[in-house]
């Protein structure tokens, strides 16, 4: 698919979507989006970089392999749980920073459910991104 | 305390025997059995108070409450009894194995096999809990899996040693059944508490699915027709092994069982029938079929089974002199057999053959070895003044005395001479004989660590057959245990002239004419061509690959329609029968129709899912589908559902656009399925849409619990610091569940990612060629 315009658009459009998932992730806890959406969105920035550019080369460029994600994805998550019971409470118990202000974002809370969210974030973006991969390199190469 | 010392000791034993290998060779004799001897003497000392004093050694440790699961041991008279001869003749085996095993460099192994299995069999004798006993027991069966498949190269010796663990195995999971069974209706868990609800137990309804399943599992465990043909296989084991588990130990199991749960199961009639029947076919049988073999190990495997038939008959009898003589047949038994097995295994040592009929003049070459054969054989036999002759005597007092008398002293006169004749054949023909033919090995006296435990045994028969008082004690608490009540016996190697003796002098004879009459006998059996039990048990073998592999076809057909057939055929009619329970299809009536836009979209999707279904193009159809996806989402929005709406359009998209790549290659659509299929396809769909719907609208109706959801809300912002609920729930609340989720999604994946990557991989492979 050699397509001008879908490859300059991507320049521009995957970065907003990269933003716009974390923007997602970030502000779930209080209005629609979180972990999930988040995940899904970055991970659609990368498979419109695969339209535009060939699956086989794009996953050759990607810095790091999807697997590694889902991985860091989990482990956050674990360590989310964890952390409710080395500061004294049960697994997944939520613990948090004293809030704070900054401007532009309001009040920030960070906490361990913030934590748990990235690795649902990353998981997801994982599991998008290597089923699509797996999906598209394969029929590149059938095609072939 | 000090029956978990014991256990203890042997379950490190267990452990450290791995590392035997690395023991000079000459430490070996010494240190290997000196775990089992420890545990011996243990069990001694705490036998010693328990017989004396009346002390009651018991220990409860709590293990799993919530399943009413505790660590109960509790020294009783049967327990006892099987414990010494379970550790001393495990010591004496030990001792005879780091011998026999010299040079073989799986020897640890054998070792720390032995030494796990003898830990699970003196837990089980100890077992005061159902539940600990029976995980014991499937212990013993895996253990003794591990044995009896020690030579695993040989296919037969892995297909005998499966189909022991099959059997004992199946065996142990009605026995669980049983005692589950036994639980409700006696309400305890304890085995020194069942005795006093005996009465309920037996007046209870469940109590013949009880006595099915407790025997069921003693049968089999012990070898009982129809499940006999085992034992005989498990010969494929190395000697010590037999010599182990199939004199004193693993297959006296059943007899235990048996005799512990006489006084709660038995002394009704179906108890006395079953056992006495069963027991006395196996007992012939046993006997009979041994005529035929050949091999010493065999031959001895026989008697086993002849013997253990013999106990459960007299077991069945349930008298205070058939239990006695059950005790004193069982501990005799133990000391002849192991010594027999033993001798077995140095003549097989010494002289590379174990047929019976290649084997002779080995008296002068093997003195020792012969000298213990002879007399474990004289008790084998029942000569005065063995032990084994006391046993019979008390045998056919027993029988003499008892209901069904006539018959079944016969049938324990045939019986004992059938063991009398295999007695002959195996331990005095190979020794006392003139040699028969030219040997593979040049035969000579084994080492003295084999030589040591048949000797001592063998020896121990003949002391307690002078001074039976010297094992009076000992029965006499395993009789009280098994009878549920105390009585005093007294054990005599003389009773003067009487009937017992009598029929002792008619075995004796009879066992004679059938070691004279050998030839012909086996001949005459060897035509008659007697159907085996096996082959039943390698037919419902087969049986059951072939099931497996036929559904495994149905299922497995490789066909995605199939897969997807099956899925949502089985998802409708589950869900559908269990809505059937919850009141039928009735929902209730929706009135809110007002809503234009709601009109709008639903008509939208339901033209897209028409057009999917027409379109002659797969685009046109992903396309149409994708509609559908979106109408789902803009109704989430409709109904302020919005991270639904955004989840829903992101998959819907991510979906399309996947999909569309697949697609693009395949080649166009064309009709390759018959109609008949696609009416069967369409009404299977159509079920599955209707159910759904039924199953949404239900939901709504359906108030089974108060809900928890307006609480949720309340706790969201001012608990968990978020005002939008849904992700808090996600990502506090139920944490835990999206946890799992995830975990899952990975798993997803890298099954995608690995299903996909080995297609490519065919795909190059087949390129290159």
């Amino acid at each position: 698919m050699n397509s001008i315009l879908l490859t300059t658009a991507t320049r521009y459009v995957g970065p907003l979507l990269l933003t716009l998932s974390l923007i997602l992730l970030y502000r779930g806890h209080n209005l629609p989006g979180g972990g999930f959406i988040g995940g899904l969105m970055a991970a659609s920035s990368v498979i419109l970089l695969a339209y535009a550019r060939g699956w086989t080369e794009t996953e050759e460029s990607l810095p790091i392999d999807p697997l590694l994600f889902m991985a860091s994805g989990l482990a956050l998550a674990m360590l989310s749980g964890l952390l409710g019971i080395l500061l004294g409470g049960v697994f997944m118990e939520s613990v948090w920073l004293p809030f704070f202000k900054v401007p532009l974002l309001g009040k920030v809370k960070l906490g361990t459910p913030l934590l748990f969210d990235i690795g649902v974030y990353l998981t997801v973006i994982g599991f998008t991104v290597k089923c699509a991969l797996a999906l598209g390199t394969h029929n590149e190469s059938w095609k072939s | 305390m000090i029956l978990l010392l014991a256990l203890t000791v042997l379950l490190l034993a267990s452990l450290f025997a791995f590392g035997a290998n690395r023991l000079p060779e000459r430490l070996k004799p010494f240190v290997l059995p000196l775990p089992a001897a420890i545990a011996f003497v243990l069990l001694a000392v705490a036998g010693t108070s328990f017989i004396k004093d009346g002390a009651i050694i018991e220990l409860t440790v709590p293990w799993v409450p919530y399943l009413n699961l505790d660590f109960v041991l509790r020294l009783g008279g049967v327990g006892l009894l099987m414990g010494l001869l379970i550790t001393g003749i495990g010591a004496l085996i030990l001792l005879y194995a780091s011998s026999y095993m010299h040079g073989n460099p799986m020897a640890n192994r054998l070792y720390a096999f032995l030494y796990s299995f003898m830990f699970a069999m003196t837990g089980l004798v100890l077992a005061d809990h159902l539940l600990l006993l029976f995980i014991f027991w499937e212990l013993t069966s895996i253990t003794s899996y591990l044995l009896i498949g020690f030579k695993c190269e040989s296919e037969s010796t892995r297909k005998n040693a499966l189909q022991a663990l099959l059997i004992t195995g199946l065996g142990g999971m009605a026995l669980l059944a049983g005692f589950i069974l036994l639980n409700v209706a006696s309400g305890t868990w304890l085995l020194s508490e069942l005795v006093a609800s005996a009465g309920s137990v037996q007046s209870h309804a469940l109590y013949p699915a009880i006595f099915v399943l407790v025997l069921l599992g003693a049968f089999t465990k012990s070898a009982q027709f129809p499940f006999h043909f085992w034992l005989p296989n498990a010969m494929s084991a190395p000697t010590p092994v037999s010599a182990y588990l199939h004199s004193a130990t693993m297959v006296k199991a059943g007899i235990y069982l048996l005799a512990v749960m006489l006084p709660v199961l038995g002394d009704t009639a179906a108890w006395q029938i079953t056992l006495c029947s069963f027991g006395g076919i196996t007992l012939l049988i046993a006997g009979v079929s041994g005529l035929q073999q050949t091999d010493l190990k065999r031959i001895l495997a026989a008697t086993t089974l002849a013997v253990l038939g013999l106990l459960v008959l007299l077991i069945g009898i349930g008298t205070t002199k058939s239990i006695l003589a059950a005790m004193l047949f069982l501990l005799g038994h133990a000391l002849y057999k192991a010594t027999l097995f033993m001798v077995a295994g140095s003549v097989d040592h010494e002289t590379g053959t174990r047929d019976v009929n290649a084997l002779g003049g080995l008296a002068k070459l093997m003195p020792w070895t012969a000298g213990a054969a002879l007399l474990a054989a004289c008790s084998k036999m029942g000569l005065p003044p063995f032990f084994g002759f006391i046993g019979k005597e008390y045998v056919y007092k027993a029988s003499t005395v008892s209901g069904f008398g006539e018959l079944i002293t016969a049938v324990l006169v045939v019986g004992n001479a059938l063991i009398f004749a295999l007695a002959v054949k195996v331990a005095f023909l190979p020794f006392w004989r003139p040699s028969q033919c030219e040997l593979p090995k040049k035969p000579h006296e084994a080492p003295i660590a084999m030589i040591l435990g048949p000797v001592l045994l063998s020896v121990l028969g003949v002391i307690i057959g002078f001074y039976p008082a010297l094992s009076e004690p000992l029965i006499s608490a395993a009789q009280d245990a098994s009878l549920g009540y105390v009585y005093d016996a007294h054990i005599k190697l003389w009773h003067g002239v009487n009937l017992a003796l009598v029929l002792s002098v008619v075995t004796v004879s009879l066992g004679v004419l059938l070691v004279v009459l050998d030839k012909k006998i086996v001949s005459f059996l060897t035509a008659m061509k007697l159907p085996s039990m096996e082959t039943v048990y390698y037919g419902l073998f087969d049986a059951t690959l072939k099931l497996a592999a036929w559904q495994t076809r149905m299922l497995q057909s490789g066909l995605l329609r199939n897969y997807l057939l099956i899925i949502i055929l089985a998802t409708v009619l589950l869900v559908a029968s269990q809505l059937w329970q919850f009141g039928g299809i009735e929902v209730p009536v929706v009135e809110d129709f007002t809503n234009i836009q709601v009109w709008v979209i639903s008509i939208t999707m339901i033209i897209a899912v028409f057009a999917a279904l027409l379109s002659k193009t797969r685009l046109t159809a992903l396309i149409s589908m994708g509609v559908v996806g979106y109408g789902v989402a803009f109704l989430f929005a409709q109904y302020s559902a919005p991270d639904l709406a955004i989840t829903q359009i992101l998959v819907e998209t991510l979906t399309v656009a996947l999909f569309a790549w697949v697609v693009l290659r395949l080649p166009e659509i064309s009709v390759k399925s018959r109609s008949k299929h696609r009416y069967f396809d369409a009404i299977v769909a159509i079920s599955c849409g209707l159910l759904i719907t039924v199953l949404v609208l239900k939901s709504m109706a359906l108030d089974i619990s108060p809900s928890i959801s307006t609480t949720l809300v309340q706790w969201s912002l001012v608990k968990a610091h978020g005002a939008n609920v849904v992700n808090v729930i996600l990502v506090d609340f139920r944490a835990l569940d999206t946890f799992g989720e995830i975990t899952v999604l990975a798993i997803a994946a890298i099954g995608v990612w690995s299903l996909l990557y080995r297609g490519i991989r065919h795909k190059k492979e087949g390129d290159g060629s």
